[in-house]
């Protein structure tokens, strides 16, 4: 389903380049669970950023479904946003609406019908076990509840693909954990998941394929494999 | 492609963000709307500003004439006929005939006071005041022309004097003043409507940068650009609506208390008057130009986050 070939992103500063990926080559299959491990700065986000087109690879290609992402037109941009879900460590909420609010504005901007929108909400607010707090503001929330609602807007689209960038990363262990079963629960449900992570602990015990980067290299790709370092 | 039914349900509820937005971040908007207030009534201002200078103008204006006096000899039809031809210059604005007998009777209103002058007229067996043509122009600058047709016309043989020469100075320095004045006026006025406008876009322009993170994430969630441009422009529209009603609100009893005093002082001037005969046409102006204002400066505030 998804797919890097040769991919390396360069940054230019002042001081010289920064090779945020270098030569990256891989693949996702539909339904896979991924941890993405390795320490800040390894190139977790920037693979990330290349695949939701944010930024562009400086050579190689990223292929989603067969299509090249780089290649999407900015008026089909929103269009192929809504196929990804993403869900990221500060939640990054719309502050100024409640739960109710920040899930039918995703729903909107997407342009489901009053009806739909009625419906799915409170629907996917049960599934992340938000169901009773949906009038409330993000500011009145916790932070492990402030996550679900990322989750359940993350959902909203049925994408076929869910981001998560460190998503545990701002959580107690206690709800880091909830999250972590929430992403299994949906995985289950049938999307990919991708979940960048140096949470060591959380990669040992999902059991499933680890990708493990270092200095904007893949260094290691195993089925149920363990994050070591 | 969105269809005709899509775009109706978008716009509606663009509409209703930008209005939930501008209701709940009430301080935010508050200080916003003040901030155009202050724009729009300066612009007010200086709009009534205008009518009070153009008043004065045109009332110093109204008090520039210049009269030609004819001889005893001549003949009213003679007089008549100069009138006629006067009138046809297209400098003229207005030509009042005023007749011996008539320039008699206001000489002895105007001296009714005055027995041994009055006495004295009744001692000459004839009227001793001239025919007149009092003429009007709408610039003082035009009554050289006028001056001189009389002195070339065909009747200049039947006129005694022209008191052009004698107001010729002070028609000058009226046309300058009033020249300068207006050209100043305007200068001034672009000026600080200028300014008023720097002020309120930058307000706006500050209160989008507040919100970049959101429009961030918006654009992640999927939102178009219009999804995200559109709130924020209905939110200009808002603070621009707000803030014409809230300046009407303050202009119309400022102006009902300022119209006498300033009646006093400049005769002629009833702003309140112009108030009241232009309320809905000014304030359709104030309400376009806070609308123009608020929307624009959203338009323009929100491009560099929408790239």
């Amino acid at each position: 389903m998804i797919k890097f070939e040769n991919v390396s992103k360069i940054y230019q500063t002042k001081e010289g380049q920064i090779i945020a990926l270098n030569d990256i080559n891989l693949g996702i299959e539909p339904k896979e669970f991924i941890s993405l491990a390795g320490q800040s700065g390894a190139g977790k986000t920037s693979l990330l950023k290349m695949l939701t087109a944010e930024d562009l690879p400086t050579s190689g290609k990223v292929l989603f479904d067969k299509k090249n992402v780089n290649l999407i037109q900015p008026k089909e941009m929103p269009f192929f946003r809504r196929r990804i879900g993403m869900v990221f460590q500060d939640f990054r909420l719309l502050s100024d609406m409640d739960v109710r609010e920040n899930i039918s504005f995703a729903m909107e901007v997407a342009g489901y019908e009053d009806e739909e929108i009625q419906r799915d909400v409170p629907q996917v607010l049960e599934l992340v076990g938000m169901g009773d707090k949906i009038n409330r503001f993000p500011k009145e929330l916790s932070g492990g509840e402030k996550q679900r609602v990322a989750i359940a807007r993350a959902l909203i689209h049925r994408p076929d693909v869910i981001l998560a960038d460190e998503p545990t990363g701002n959580l107690d262990i206690l709800n880091a954990w909830d999250i972590i079963r929430l992403l299994i629960k949906i995985n289950e449900l049938g999307t990919t998941i991708i979940l960048a992570t140096h949470d060591r602990e959380i990669i040992n015990s999902l059991n499933r394929r680890v990708i493990t980067m270092d200095k904007g290299r893949v260094i290691r790709d195993e089925e149920k494999g363990r994050y070591i370092l | 492609m969105p269809t005709y039914k899509t775009l109706i349900v978008n716009i509606r509820r663009i509409a209703k963000a930008g209005w939930r937005s501008f209701r709940r971040n009430s301080w935010l908007s508050a200080a916003t709307v003040l901030v155009m207030v202050l724009t729009i009534f300066v612009i007010t201002g200086l709009l009534f500003f205008n009518v009070v200078a153009q008043g004065i103008i045109s009332e110093l204006k109204q008090k520039v004439d210049i009269s030609v006096y004819f001889k005893q000899e001549a003949k009213e039809a003679d007089v008549l006929a100069a009138k006629d031809q006067l009138e046809k210059m297209p400098e003229v604005k207005a030509v009042q005939y005023i007749s011996r007998e008539q320039a008699l009777a206001s000489f002895k209103e105007k001296h009714k006071d005055n027995a041994a002058l009055l006495e004295g007229l009744k001692e000459l067996d004839q009227n001793p005041l001239q025919a007149s043509l009092n003429i009007k122009s709408d610039s003082a600058t035009e009554y050289e022309k006028v001056a001189q047709f009389v002195q070339d016309a065909d009747f200049s043989q039947l006129v005694d004097k022209v008191n052009y020469k004698q107001n010729k100075e002070i028609i000058n320095r009226l046309s300058n003043i009033t020249d300068t004045a207006q050209r100043t006026g305007l200068v001034i006025s672009l000026i600080l409507a200028i300014l008023a406008v720097l002020v309120a876009f930058n307000t706006v322009r500050l209160t989008i940068y507040n919100w970049r993170d959101e429009i961030s994430v918006k654009r992640l969630v999927g939102a178009t650009n219009w999804n995200v441009r559109g709130p924020f422009i209905v939110e200009g529209v808002l603070y621009g609506v707000s803030a014409a009603v809230a300046t009407m609100i303050i202009v119309f009893p400022l102006v009902a208390l300022i119209s006498p005093k300033l009646a006093s002082f400049v005769p002629g001037n009833d702003i309140f008057s112009f108030l009241k005969e232009n309320f809905f046409s000014l304030l359709f102006f104030q309400v376009a130009v806070g609308v123009v204002l608020g929307a624009l400066s959203s338009f323009i505030a929100i491009r560099r986050y929408l790239k």
